[in-house]
């Protein structure tokens, strides 16, 4: 059953707002309040507002239960990716080797106040990344399973 | 000849490897199946052979600490942080050696059952993701040496369990069953987690060292300590706490029961590592120690008397998991009751101590023998229920002689591994007190009695016609079922020398509270 065309475009509009809202959430995880998981459960909810103002054919033929089980084992397979770069570096399981080492996420924290310096915090930014995809695909992957088991009205 | 770089990060790799073959799983199977089995398996068996090394290396040199994320692996306070150990760690020391040991075995002669008895099943890509994540979370429970890391990796097993648990739908039984088992153990997990939570307000620790050296034993504690022995008490099935048991254990696939088996012994061995290393001497040894020996006898009795009446072949079976579970309880309970009398100890208290941890690992290789052979007729016959078999001994002849080795193991017939650890639970039990050694005999010539009668309903007879067609178990179940006889049998043969160099030292470590504690901290 789909909803009517207010909610539809409405779900239309709000949708990449919410999607953006999540990755900041994601990107900004070191920075401020919420993180990988945070950030992945509002993604999840775009997708849900999708599936709530579409009938459950149209949303399946948009998103994909194996494309999000795969993101669900991407995102784990980057998580433990990071901390075995750090086994290859030489360094114990999940060492934070690229903090302050001048590469992607490295740049040191000067002392003081500062707006919020995305570029630091080292491996900490690409796990939450990792958790926040696998969120995504997980949480996604049980909204649509539970959705699969409803009747369709009528039927 | 083993590369430094796999021994010295083998408490990470053990956790890693079976992570990564779990995650990547879902890929390979769409390669095909052929795959995919090679790939689970050699990644069981790469993970199997990590623990080994690493429990190796941990009997031959001591307790190895691992510390996650530090600048090296046994920096474990960082020079900034006060004294306190705030990182992750691994602390494997000779007992958690043992449960690796454990795992090592019985996860690798399930995972080669699996790849030919669930060959015909759909869902196999979450079957062996879930298998790896339980695999990870019983290795993870067994060497953490920090207890919120306990927490987490028993929550990975539980999740991982009740999924695999239900994956026999069976008309929904199979999944009330895990339902059950869920929500149990989300209960349990959810005690442990304040417990936790007491700890960490009154010590400003998670690392199991840093607690044990402060631990006042407040009321605060003892409340914690209720909390922890509940709710792993639960997890490991002991009486009267075992309802979940039976229904899990029948309703899980054989091989998954038989890895079920491993997840509860790790719960068992949480409980022993919080009562012995966590509180040690500062609890009142006696009450606590009876408490354990009370809930011992109790599944003792009660699991073989339910064991006797019951027609499925699994529940039978599930059953006498919970009264065996009881000799640990015995066992150990002893040791725990007469902790800090040193004259006591030595009289009879490390052997009581060392008869129970015995059994751990004897309980695992024939317990999970014989779910596997349960699983093997099963996946010939089509049916658990004991009225409907018989004359299997005409057509499966090498699963009867697998049989024949795990209930007589169980029953407590030498030369097989379950009379050594029951004979040192007997003698010692008896030096503390007669009454209890009576009883633990007779719950083994009750367990005897219950196994003739299942092994004659299934093996003999004349051969029925309706299983005219049966024919033995696919040659990889063999071999599964095969590894656990040959440790069942050489351990039998062999006790003295298993006790001196692996249970031994394992049992010293559980009462040398100072040399866990001072492996991290240093000194103390």
């Amino acid at each position: 059953m789909r909803m009517s065309k207010i909610v539809r475009t409405g779900a239309n509009l709000l949708y990449p707002f919410v999607l953006i809202f999540g990755l900041y959430v994601i990107m900004h995880g070191h920075l401020t309040p919420g993180g990988g998981f945070q950030g992945g459960a509002v993604v999840a909810t775009g997708v849900a507002l999708v599936i709530v103002a579409y009938s459950f054919e149209e949303v399946t033929s948009m998103i994909k239960k194996v494309g999000m089980k795969a993101r669900e084992s991407i995102g784990l397979l980057l998580f433990i990716g990071a901390g075995v770069a750090a086994l290859a570096a030489g360094a114990p399981f999940f060492s934070n080797i690229l903090a302050n080492s001048g590469l992607l996420f490295g740049q040191t924290v000067p002392a003081g106040p500062n707006p919020g310096d995305l570029n630091t915090a080292g491996v900490i930014p690409i796990m939450n990344v990792a958790v926040g995809i696998e969120v995504w695909g997980g949480l996604a992957i049980i909204v649509l399973y539970m959705l699969s088991s409803i009747p369709e009205e009528g039927s | 000849m083993i590369p430094a770089f796999i021994v010295e990060n083998s408490p990470a790799l053990m956790i890693i490897v079976p992570l990564v073959a779990a995650f990547l799983s879902p890929f390979i199977g769409r390669i095909s199946s052929t795959v995919r089995s090679i790939w689970v398996g050699g990644a069981m068996a790469v993970t199997s052979a990590i623990a080994l090394i690493l429990a190796l290396d941990v009997y031959s040199a001591g307790t190895r600490l691992y510390v996650f994320g530090a600048s090296a692996a046994s920096a474990a306070i960082p020079p900034d942080s006060g004294g306190i150990p705030i990182r992750i760690i691994f602390e494997i020391d000779p007992m958690s050696a043992l449960m690796l040991v454990i795992t090592a075995i019985s996860g690798f002669s399930i995972i080669v059952y699996s790849l030919s008895s669930e060959r015909s099943h759909t869902g196999l890509e979450s079957y062996y993701t879930l298998y790896l994540l339980m695999i990870t979370g019983i290795l993870g429970m067994v060497s953490t040496g920090d207890i919120f890391n306990f927490f987490v990796f028993l929550e990975i097993l539980s999740l991982a369990s009740a999924g695999l648990i239900a994956y026999r739908i069976d008309g929904g039984v199979a999944v009330e069953a895990a339902l059950k088992y869920f929500v149990l153990s989300t209960i349990g997990a959810l005690a442990i987690l304040v417990a936790i939570g007491i700890y960490y307000g009154q010590y400003n620790a998670l690392n199991m060292a840093m607690i044990a050296a402060r631990m006042q034993f407040s009321v605060l504690d003892q409340v914690a300590l209720v909390l922890i022995i509940a709710a792993l008490a639960m997890k490991c099935g002991a009486v009267p706490m075992h309802f979940w048991t039976p229904d899990a254990y029948s309703m899980a696939p054989s091989s998954i029961t038989a890895l079920l088996v491993v997840a509860s012994q790790a719960s068992l061995y949480g409980l022993f590592r919080t009562v012995f290393t966590l509180y040690n001497v500062t609890l009142n040894a006696a009450t606590v120690g009876w408490l354990l020996i009370i809930l011992g006898v109790l599944s003792m009795v009660v699991g073989v008397t339910m064991a006797i009446p019951q027609k499925n072949v699994k529940r039978l079976m599930a059953y006498h998991a919970v009264s065996q579970t009881g000799y640990m309880l015995l066992g150990v309970g002893v040791g725990l009751a007469v902790l800090g009398n040193q004259s006591l100890l030595d009289a009879f208290g490390y052997m009581a101590m060392e008869g129970g941890i015995f059994h751990i690992i004897n309980h695992a290789m024939y317990k999970g023998l014989l779910f596997l052979t349960a699983g093997a007729i099963f996946l010939r016959l089509g049916t658990y229920n004991l009225n409907r078999m018989g004359g299997l001994g005409h057509s499966m002849k090498w699963t009867m002689l697998f049989f024949v080795i795990g209930a007589l193991a169980i029953a407590g017939i030498p030369p097989f591994n379950g009379f050594a650890s029951k004979l040192m639970i007997y003698e010692s039990v008896f030096v503390f007190n007669p009454l209890l050694a009576v009883i633990a005999m007779v719950v083994s010539i009750l367990t005897l009695a219950s196994f003739v009668k299942v092994f004659h309903s299934i093996f003999m007879g004349p051969a029925l016609p309706e299983y005219a067609e049966v024919k033995e178990a696919p040659m990889p179940m063999l071999a599964g079922m095969g590894i656990l006889a040959v440790v069942v049998i050489l351990f039998g043969l062999f006790p003295g020398i298993v006790v001196e160099s692996l249970i031994a030292p394992a049992a010293h470590a559980l009462v040398d509270q100072g040399a866990y504690i001072g492996a991290v901290l240093g000194g103390a």
